[in-house]
């Protein structure tokens, strides 16, 4: 800066340092008490430094807890609300940025309002539409009384309860990334599409040769950050998975956490904590720079 | 970032479009359309088609389904329909439980904003500040956004665990009586704690963007004139952060109304006594646990208006940045 102010430099270096402690407490802890044995942790007065149980500990939790198949779970989901968000995203923003046609207003509309409401607001209707997702077609049905036309009783039932599709399509169900494209695409220059014209290029070729590759950076940093969010998820896979081998491992970890009638295995749960957080923070870490720059883009 | 439609010198070149355009725009385009765009009917329906399925599915059937279903009450097997119109809202506003919860909430996303705030500012000028390490302060604090709300939840009621938490125990030793299981307050404060601990590396992250774009000129031109660098973060920086700032508290209150279900559920349940039963929790509770389908539909639908009055809040903020228009 342009002078020299010691003072407020050295408090605000200690303003950053009390707020990296401030974010470390939590996680120093749960590393302390994940290397301790049950005994320890139930000491007076409680352990401040780590112990020596933490890769005992670690494979309790792996064990206990499922983990392994749990860690696949999660990655499937993360990564498939990631990537099917994404793709829809990118075809229907370049259908409304790039296109004139007629239902346009109406599809965008549709789409914007989507963006208006939090899944979280529709818990009990979205849960039955993923307990039968033919339900609507069964009530088209009904009220067109096919049933009597074709002499059979129609009866129609699709559960995705449990399986990858339900705990992934109602998070892929909103449009933020579909505005975000959109947003970049009306940045892009015309030229580069006149020019495509001009070659010959079909609407498609144009999409793939020159629209995608130019996305690629916004695809990286929304990537990362739906990455998180679906790794992060809790109240869909906590709705959606009764199977506990379809449970993922954020859901999986809670079981871990000890209740008042359990043995108080804050050691175990407090490893597997550190294990589920792990993948993520290795992407924030590892990704950073990404992850900023897509966040403030969502956010403009 | 505005639609740069318009950026492009409007060339007559061969990919003018639209021989017969009805509403032809001032500045030679089609608003929120590229100029250089394509005609084809069907295409674009074709691409269009996946987004819209899931959305039918799983967002407008579900809450058009909310809407009809705060009109009737429904017996816990689905047997029975009955239309009572204006009904469950009617019992919902009359509900102790409900005006509770809406008092908690409000307290909860208030209390949680003002320290979220308070927080990433002081951190992101201290940031703005510092030349050394800045790049390690960044990565250290921007780690809770990594960390699952529940994950959050967790390790903050370990701490405050009134057996084995450590904070627990120093709190214990100064004589206070700690208990976040009978203490309404103490569990109010434990989950305000968890929730922005959680969100203060995202607002946190938005004002160091935005305080980079305070144009360097302006701060050098006051410090000329002897302004020291806190007169000038408090009469340039801020205000010009101010829309930025505006932007976090809607989102804050969107994080607080909808995303802290998670740290609810893992550290209190809602408890004690309804202390920190914040509204999302409630229409979980009620809908899956109490099974009364019409007040879980009727929360769910004043919730949606809450959630829309939100959006148009946050787009007052961001018209000024985004072209909306088609």
């Amino acid at each position: 800066m342009v002078e020299r102010t010691r003072g407020i430099d050295i408090a605000c270096h200690g303003i950053l340092i009390l707020g990296g402690l401030l974010v470390c407490l939590p996680i120093y802890f749960a590393f302390v008490v994940g290397s301790h044995t049950v005994g320890d942790v139930l000491a007076v007065p409680p352990p401040w430094l780590p112990g020596r149980e933490f890769f005992a500990n670690a494979w309790a939790a792996w064990e206990k807890g499922n983990l392994g198949r749990l860690f696949v779970n999660s990655f499937i989901v993360a990564a498939g609300i990631a990537v099917g968000k994404i793709a829809v995203s990118l075809l229907s923003a370049f259908a409304i940025a790039y296109f004139r046609f007629r239902w346009r207003m109406l599809a965008f509309w549709l789409i914007f309002v989507s963006l208006m409401l939090p899944v979280e607001v529709r818990i009990l209707p979205t849960y039955e539409a993923v307990a039968n997702v033919a339900l609507p077609l069964q009530w088209l049905i009904d009220a067109l009384d096919l049933g009597r036309w074709l002499g059979i009783e129609v009866t129609l039932d699709w559960n995705m309860m449990n399986s990858y599709g339900g705990l992934i399509l109602p998070l892929v169900a909103s449009a933020t990334a579909t505005f975000l494209f959109r947003q970049f695409f009306l940045t892009v220059p015309e030229e580069l599409a006149e020019a495509a014209r001009i070659d010959g290029a079909s609407p498609l070729r144009f999409f793939r040769s020159v629209l995608l590759p130019l996305s690629v950076s916004n695809i990286v940093a929304l990537g990362i950050i739906l990455f998180l969010y679906g790794w992060n998820q809790y109240l869909w896979p906590l709705l959606f998975t009764t199977d506990k081998n379809m449970a993922t491992a954020v859901i999986g970890l809670k079981d871990l956490i000890p209740q008042s009638d359990t043995e108080p295995a804050w050691n175990v749960a407090m490893n597997a904590a550190l294990l589920v957080m792990l993948p993520p923070v290795i992407v924030v870490i590892a990704l950073q720079r990404w992850l900023v720059k897509g966040l403030v883009d969502a956010g403009k | 970032m505005r639609a740069s439609t318009s950026l492009s010198p409007a060339l007559p070149g061969p990919v003018v479009t639209a021989p017969r355009r009805r509403r032809v725009a001032p500045a030679g385009g089609t608003r929120g359309l590229k100029r250089a765009h394509f005609r084809e009917a069907r295409l674009p329906l074709l691409l269009l088609l996946p987004q819209l399925l899931v959305l039918l599915l799983f967002f407008f059937i579900p809450a058009l389904r909310a809407l009809s279903q705060s009109f009737v009450l429904t017996d816990p097997f689905g047997n029975s329909v009955q239309f009572v119109w204006l009904d469950n809202f009617r019992r919902l506003i009359e509900s102790p439980e409900y005006r509770s919860s809406i008092g908690v909430t409000f307290w909860f996303t208030l209390a949680q904003n003002a320290l979220t705030i308070v927080m990433a500012l002081v951190l992101a000028f201290a940031t703005d500040r510092v030349l050394r390490g800045r790049g390690f302060y960044r990565s250290v604090i921007l780690l809770p956004y990594a960390i699952a709300p529940v994950i959050a939840g967790i390790l903050w009621a370990f701490l405050f665990n009134t057996a084995v938490g450590p904070i627990s125990f120093v709190l214990h030793g100064l004589g206070i009586d700690w208990d976040p299981n009978r203490h309404g307050i103490d569990a109010f404060l434990l989950v305000t704690f968890a929730a922005s601990w959680k969100h203060i590396c995202y607002d946190y992250i938005f004002l160091i963007a935005a305080l980079l774009s305070v144009p360097p000129s302006l701060l050098e031109a006051a410090a000329v004139d002897g302004a020291g660098p806190l007169l000038r973060f408090a009469r340039i920086s801020l205000p010009m952060i101010g829309p930025t700032i505006f932007f976090l508290v809607v989102m804050n209150f969107v994080y607080g109304f909808f995303e802290t279900f998670a740290i609810v559920d893992a550290v209190t349940h809602g408890g004690p006594g309804g202390a920190t039963m914040i509204l999302v929790y409630k229409v979980y509770i009620d809908g899956f646990v109490h099974i009364d389908l019409g007040s879980s539909a009727a929360q769910s639908v004043l919730m949606m208006i809450f959630a829309l009055v939100l959006t148009v809040l946050q787009f007052r903020y961001v018209e000024r940045n985004v072209n909306y228009d088609v």
